[in-house]
């Protein structure tokens, strides 16, 4: 791994035998990795392979055990972010680190408001994102609320802000995780314009397709190593297979739904508040039969948790109706939506699905702790409690060192293990998974789908809410596009990635398929291509 | 990932115990430092120090072994004085426990101090008004300020659940009014001893008196405090109502998607933690005296009872055992400060810095580690190996 091309001084950034361990765990095994000047370097794994990690290391927020981090030559140790930032380095997190009622340029000065007596020089800070604006094609108003920023936009000034401080070297961490395929398209001629400009940038990403459009070079870690190099002209396929260890199954087993005749699910024109009172879920209509699974897909914040929520009573219904096999759902607790048959995976689940200090065998009741057989009377019966939980972490295989063990010392994979074991142990008429294999491994997400598709041929209703177009593509039976609140249109599972990007922006179907069918036939082939060497389902 | 967590409910948390216990000696080298340096006696002998050390600190080992003798003879050294701790004991370990249920489902609980004025009210008004046969008489006045406490705490689950109103301020101001409510009751008529103008109520009716162990201060207010401990322990470690309250306590997100009614646990909780700190209000009400006869109603019946207990819950880290054991000392500490007081001229105070000190240390463990550096390896091997979410 020697700089292929250094167009600016210098040999940019080096790393050389970064370890990392977090007690008896090894999340970065003797790293080597170089990031030269005017050059995307994608850091392509699976989630937990150290990724994220390793730039938590290079950025200051964590200390290597071992290893060096030289920049030029020079070799830099940074004890904090402040450190790093002052040796060039910018980083855009996942999570956005915005003040939300703070003007761009007022998050612009965050943290170095460097006024003279006291005074914040607003207008140099204006000035300054006026300047960079123009240099880098990051169209940005300076005095927009960020909370009035769509999330493209929000991401831009977060790169604005590392540009702001002289980063030579920007991290993107997933940076698309949140973006839709027009959006992400956008930022990647942003990137390209960065990189034109002689900045370096870490793309960090488990998207295949991202990865083999834009980068300059490839570094594939898996388990905390380096486990090769790959070039943009590889194979998908092999990416994944490089990526994952092994070859890839490319699709989930779906057997052809056998969807019942009268919907079970039945929602109608029902809008739901935000916390924060905006109406995140407006007018929605769906009907899910038995036996079917229909994918809520759509860019993350377009109400898809409003919606789930509604669903289980936790967010309360405005205005329209929802029926389970008939009876009317809308209104109930969350306790009455569960006894009549709801299973519900929530999309956070350390937030929502479980009670992390809990044990294995305590989260396993949580949502009927109080009923026969695990309660007589106001006593629990913990031998029941036991009895159920070892017989769960069998079924489910979930990797526990006892049930006694709390639920927070599990690794992801086998936290939604508990959570789906707790979920699908009983008889449903309806499960609603938001984002059921987020952050999970590749055999965990196997495991995921698999159940999910068995729930289904037992006759459940199944409502899937994803981001990941690609979780969507497989799984679902019907697809059903959430755009601001509302569903944009059901399409089936085979439509082109292309017309759900569309969909996902709010073109309403008809159109987005019109407008689509419009491009190349090259484009065609692309996709052709893509949707053949698909990895399916990955978080 | 964590073998020592095989049997959680059986494993004792050793680093706790070392921390605690290096926490008290800690805080009684303070408190000798603090006694030693505030006598002008023994100070006038640290200004010669370097041409006679032994003469400051002989005056140094006196003045603190004379105090610290004081202090444990007080409290342990013999029958009466170990009776006497568990009768200064008892009612820190009732509120104690009112604030630690809480703190198991969440709640800060400041307002223990208003919930056991109110028990004290109506479990004296019951004690000294009606005039019913031996055991009726006390169970009635008992289950009365059980009550009471119970309501003022509902009061503010109650407003929690419904309003969202924090419970740390309404807890303050319902504090207020509980010791307004108080000042005001003792001068009508229905509470003022008849022949007084001064804000004191009739002496309670020996039916109604918590009867004691001939010799000493042992009375039923102590049993029922351990009663009380073993309820709590029950209802948090084998109930559904406890496994609902630790699951609102510890996530109350995954609680509520669970189909768990955080309002109405929120509610349940306060109710009991009002009842549990009302009871220590019944015992300052109906627990005997040295004298043998119960304290009268006055405006100060209750002392800093409520407050003291936040200290026991969270030196007892919200446990009941633990919160036994933390009353206990702290009931240790007011006995025996009588006796230090009264044998080596030491004030009382002294008894509350050592308090706060031994809570203050606790409450920074990283200080102790830094203090004692071989408490440190424990400490870091107890906690989970990896941090949460650590890689990705």
């Amino acid at each position: 791994m020697t700089p292929t091309s250094a167009p600016a001084a210098g040999t940019g950034l080096r790393l050389r035998g970064i370890t990392k361990r977090f007690g008896d765990l090894v999340a970065n095994n003797s790293i080597d990795l170089d990031i030269t000047p005017g050059e995307i370097h994608c850091l392509l794994g699976e989630n937990g392979a150290g990724k994220t990690t390793l730039m938590n290391v290079l950025y200051g927020l964590l200390q290597p055990d071992e290893g060096t981090i030289s920049i030029d030559d020079v070799e830099h140790v940074h004890s904090n972010p402040k450190e790093a930032i002052a040796a060039g380095i910018g980083m855009v997190h996942q999570h956005f680190m915005l003040v939300d009622v703070f003007t761009v340029a007022e998050n612009l000065i965050l943290g170095r408001e460097d006024g003279t007596a006291g005074l914040l020089n607003m207008g140099e800070a204006r000035r300054t994102v006026q300047r960079l604006s123009e240099r880098y094609g990051l169209d940005v108003d300076p005095d927009a609320l960020i909370e009035d920023l769509p999330v493209g936009v929000q991401q831009r000034v977060e790169i604005l802000k590392a540009l702001a401080n002289d980063a030579k070297y920007l991290i993107l961490d997933e940076p698309t995780a949140v973006l839709t395929p027009q959006e992400t398209d956008q930022l990647m001629a942003v990137m390209r314009s960065l990189r034109d400009e002689g900045k370096a940038i870490v793309f960090i990403t488990h998207k295949l397709r991202e990865v083999r459009e834009i980068a300059d070079k490839i570094t594939v870690i898996r388990h905390g190593k380096v486990v090769g190099t790959a070039k943009q002209t590889d194979s998908e396929a092999d990416l994944a297979e490089l990526m994952v260890g092994r070859a890839v199954k490319l699709v989930v087993d779906k057997k052809p739904a056998s969807p019942t005749a009268e919907p079970r699910l039945v929602m109608k024109g029902v809008s739901a508040a935000s916390p924060n009172g905006t109406l995140a879920v407006q007018d929605l209509d769906l009907e899910v039969s038995g036996g079917e699974i229909v994918c809520i897909a759509g860019v993350q914040g377009n109400g898809q948790t409003e919606f789930a929520e509604a669903l289980l009573g936790v967010t309360p219904v405005i205005k329209g109706s929802i029926h389970l096999d008939g009876k009317p759902l809308t209104g109930l607790s969350p306790r009455e939506t569960i006894d009549a048959g709801l299973g519900f995976v929530p999309e956070d689940r350390q937030q929502h699905g479980c009670v992390g200090s809990f044990t294995v065998a305590e989260n396993l009741i949580l949502n009927h702790y109080d009923e026969h057989p695990y309660a007589r009377g106001i006593a629990l019966d913990l031998s029941r409690v036991r009895h159920n939980a070892a017989h769960r972490v069998n079924e489910f295989d979930i990797r526990t060192q006892s049930i006694e063990s709390t639920v927070s010392s599990l690794s992801g994979g086998n936290q939604q293990k508990v959570v789906l074991a707790r979920e699908l142990s009983r008889p449903l008429v309806l499960l609603v998974a938001s984002q059921p294999t987020r952050g999970l491994d590749v055999g965990a997400i196997e495991f995921v789908h698999k159940r999910l598709m068995e729930e289904r041929d037992r006759g459940t209703a199944v409502v899937i809410v994803s981001t990941e177009l690609d979780e969507v593509v497989a799984l679902a039976d019907r697809i059903a596009v959430m755009y601001r609140g509302r569903i944009v249109g059901i399409v089936p599972p085979d439509t082109s990635r292309e017309v759900l990007g569309l969909m996902m922006a709010g073109i309403p179907t008809e159109e987005a398929l019109a407008s689509a069918s419009m491009t190349t036939l090259a484009e065609e082939d692309a996709a052709l291509e893509a949707s053949l060497q698909e990895v399916p389902h990955e978080s | 990932m964590s073998p020592e967590r095989r049997s959680r409910r059986i494993v004792i948390p050793w680093s706790d115990v070392l921390i605690t216990i290096a926490s008290i000696v800690l805080a009684f080298v303070v408190g000798a430092l603090l006694m030693i340096f505030s006598d002008t006696e023994v100070r006038s002998k640290f200004a010669y120090f370097f041409a006679r050390p032994s003469d400051a600190l002989i005056a140094s080992w006196d003045k603190v072994s004379n105090a610290y003798g004081a202090l444990i003879m007080g409290a342990i050294g013999g029958y009466g004085a170990i009776t006497e701790t568990t009768a200064q004991a008892a009612p820190l370990i009732c509120a104690g426990l009112g604030v630690g249920l809480a703190f198991r489902a969440g709640l800060f609980n400041i307002g223990a101090q208003g919930q056991a004025i109110l028990g004290t009210i109506v479990a004296a008004y019951v004690g000294f008004t009606w005039h019913l046969p031996p055991g009726i008489h006390l169970l009635l006045a008992v289950l009365g300020g059980l009550l009471g406490g119970a309501a003022w705490g509902g009061i503010v689950g109650w407003l929690k659940a419904k309003t969202g109103a924090h419970e740390v301020i309404v807890t303050i101001m319902m504090n207020y009014i509980a010791a307004g409510l108080l000042a005001f009751l003792l001068t009508t008529p229905a509470f003022q001893r008849p022949g007084r103008t001064d804000p004191i109520s009739p002496i309670v009716d020996w039916n109604a008196t918590m009867p004691r162990l001939e010799g000493g201060q042992l009375h039923l207010g102590f049993v029922l405090a351990l009663l009380a401990a073993v309820a709590v322990w029950w209802i948090l470690d084998r109930s559904t109502t406890g496994f609902a309250i630790r699951a609102v306590g510890a996530n109350p997100h995954a609680a509520a998607t669970a189909g768990m009614s955080v309002g109405r646990t929120t509610v349940i909780t306060m109710l009991l933690a009002g009842g549990l700190a009302g009871l220590a209000g019944v015992e300052a009400a109906l627990g005997p005296s040295a004298s043998g006869l119960p304290v009268p109603l006055s405006a100060g019946i209750v002392g800093s009872v409520g407050f003291d207990a936040i200290t026991v819950a969270l030196l007892g880290r919200s446990r009941p055992l633990g919160i036994v054991l933390a009353g206990l000392l702290f009931g240790a500490l007011h006995a025996g400060g009588l006796a230090m007081q009264s044998v080596a001229q030491t004030p009382l105070t002294l008894t509350t810095v050592l308090q706060a000190l031994i809570v203050l240390f606790v409450a920074a463990p990283a200080l102790i580690t830094k203090i004692i550096p071989f408490l440190k390896p424990r400490q870091t091997r107890a906690l989970g190996p990896v941090p949460e979410g650590g890689l990705a």
